[in-house]
């Protein structure tokens, strides 16, 4: 059974077609590419899949359960969630209370927990504090977590944010531009890290335009161009593919030689 | 050393708080009973602002109260011990009915539509008559009484008056304070924070952002239930947008960042304004004035004026949260444990 399953997903932004009967299936254990030019709807894909968007027609499987019109929250209960384009943090906070705040769907805490605080509640939040940490550490960036994120250098807020989707124990995670704007020792760091993720059981499905990292991690790329899905298969021949070539990567193009 | 810094402290506010009514005089006392009252508001206001949502429907929440307690003590002859929490629930659950629209609103939108429903509310007491008595509101409030007999818990006067407002004004305090840094409260700021991620971790940001509606006008009910015992009387008129525009005014000046920002605000303010009261003419128009040099000059409130004093920087003041527990990183072992370490 596929990990994530979408059937003729499409969405309309009036007359626009952003999204145009795209199947797509990701099976458990794969890490999936997911590139096209600026505005081909990749980003709308990611908000239809996790629940910020509802789409016009079509329907998305998870786990084989049908998740087409539910919330963010719920779909983030089920295991799927998703990291944001230019990385959303919550940048009043210092790394580690990111962290905490993510663990929130495995606090076991209800609210009158939360509000007496009393010996069992305060272990519990001490659990949670050490998960958080070892969240950070296991993206290598345990050592800033009394920084606050809004000051930290991009490379490591784009660290958190991974660290931030991790805690909420997702089987699936969908990355929007993880290495977005990132020097290339950088690049290789995070994407060793997005493949250790997937070694530990989770799913991964990115959106990405630096294309040698997409081709050294993925093992199988999406191609979509103005809502449509144009091609799919290994790097290699998503890199040969004439009308990838012709709509994305540009002629004569070495991206691909890595 | 810190501890004991505090303790000195709050010693020396309890001197302070203690003592004033004894030392000035009787009208002053009840504008210090009104500062008390005023207290609470900005906090429970102050707490809802955490979700990012300033509500206006927060004066005719404490109305709420206000008119809950004239009805359950003057008509229905319930005790004020058992009406004043009971007051405080009944606004809880007028709050809960309009935050099921109002929680899916943001920005705004939370703005315009507090202020509309807060409004909706306040016409329901001029037009219906019954009960709650049209324009003319309700006068027969009963006084507290705790033991009969007993002149200094006798609560129709203004200094006794003036410690059973300080009582529950402390308790309040607290309980908010407790849930300002609890998770809860810790998870609020997370949505005014970015509510698109709070969302994608699985926070369900409308129950929180209800809560956070919930709580407030419930103590906001409390400050009125207070408010309506002591002026013996309840009338539409004195929960209009005026009144909520004075609770804006001090709650910009003060700032929301920190639990106190709000409370030093109206602290401030409500002396400014006795201290120029030969001034009566003028005072709406300094307290324009200082709304405007306020939002040009410390955008945060008085909470940012540390950050605009070069002497002062390092203690700026940011958004405070819950308490980290101390943890260290356990290290990951990675294959064979090398026995050096």
């Amino acid at each position: 059974m596929a990990m994530l399953e979408l059937r003729e997903l499409t969405k309309n932004f009036g007359h626009l077609v952003a999204v145009n009967g795209v199947d797509l299936s990701v099976e458990e254990g794969e890490i999936r590419g997911l590139i096209g030019p600026n505005g081909s709807g990749k980003t709308t894909m990611f908000n239809l899949i996790s629940g910020f968007l509802t789409p016009t027609r079509g329907r998305i499987f998870f786990r084989g359960e049908d998740i087409t019109n539910l919330p963010p929250h719920l779909v983030a209960k089920r295991g799927l969630v998703r990291t944001f384009q230019l990385t959303a943090l919550f940048r009043e906070m210092t790394a580690l209370q990111n962290v905490i705040m993510a663990c929130h769907l495995h606090t076991g805490l209800g609210l009158f927990q939360q509000y007496f605080r009393n010996a069992g509640t305060r272990l519990r939040e001490k659990e949670i504090a050490k998960k958080a940490l070892a969240l950070l550490d296991s993206m290598g960036i345990a050592d800033k977590r009394d920084e606050i994120t809004g000051d930290m250098p991009h490379g490591h807020q784009c660290a958190l944010g991974i660290a931030n989707a991790l805690a909420t124990e997702p089987k699936m995670i969908l990355l929007d531009e993880p290495v977005g704007g990132m020097n290339p020792t950088e690049t290789k760091e995070i994407m060793d890290r997005i493949k250790r993720v997937r070694d530990r059981g989770v799913t991964v499905l990115l959106v990405e335009h630096d294309m040698k990292a997409v081709m050294t991690t993925c093992e199988k790329v999406t191609c979509i161009n103005f809502g449509n899905k144009i091609a799919e298969g290994t790097p290699q021949e998503i890199c040969s593919h004439q009308d990838v070539i012709d709509a994305y990567l540009g002629g004569g193009t070495n991206a691909c030689s890595v | 050393m810190r501890r004991a810094g505090h303790g000195v402290g709050l010693v020396i506010l309890a001197v302070i708080l203690g003592g004033l009514p004894f030392v000035v005089t009787k009208y002053q006392v009840d504008i210090l009973i009104t500062l008390l009252i005023n207290v609470i508001l900005v906090v429970s206001f102050r707490l809802i602002t955490t979700t990012g949502r300033w509500s206006l429907a927060h004066i005719p929440m404490m109305g709420a109260g206000a008119y809950a307690t004239a009805l359950m003590t003057g008509t229905l002859g319930i005790p004020f011990w058992v009406s004043l929490p009971l007051s405080g629930l009944v606004a809880a659950l007028v709050a809960l009915v309009m935050s099921y629209p109002l929680a899916r609103t943001k920005g705004f939108a939370f703005f315009i539509a507090s202020f509309a429903a807060g409004e909706a509310l306040r016409l329901c007491w001029t037009r219906f008559k019954i009960p709650f008595g049209g324009h003319k509101g309700l006068t027969d409030i009963s006084i507290p009484v705790l033991v009969p007999g007993v002149p200094a818990l006798d609560f129709s006067k203004a200094i006794p008056y003036y410690f059973l407002a300080l009582a529950v004004t402390i308790a309040c305090l607290a309980l908010m304070y407790r849930l300002d840094r609890s998770r809860i409260g810790d998870t609020w700021k997370a949505i005014e924070s970015h509510d698109d991620l709070a969302k994608s971790l699985g926070i369900n940001i409308t129950r929180y952002n209800m809560l956070a509606f919930v709580i407030g006008s419930a103590f906001a009910g409390i400050a009125g239930v207070m408010q309506a015992h002591r002026l013996w009387a309840v009338v539409p008129a004195q929960y209009g947008f005026v009144t909520t525009l004075y609770l804006l005014v001090w709650v910009v000046f003060g700032g929301t960042h920190t639990f106190f920002g709000a409370v030093i605000g109206v602290v401030i303010l409500t002396i400014l304004r006795e201290l120029l009261m030969p001034l009566f003419e003028w005072v709406p128009m300094i307290f324009g004035t200082i709304i405007i040099l306020t939002l040009i000059f410390l955008p945060s409130g008085l909470e940012g004026l540390p950050e605009r004093l070069s002497w002062l920087r390092k203690m700026k003041i940011r958004i405070s949260f819950g308490e980290v527990p101390e943890v260290q990183p356990e290290r990951i072992k990675q294959g064979a444990a090398s026995p050096a370490e």
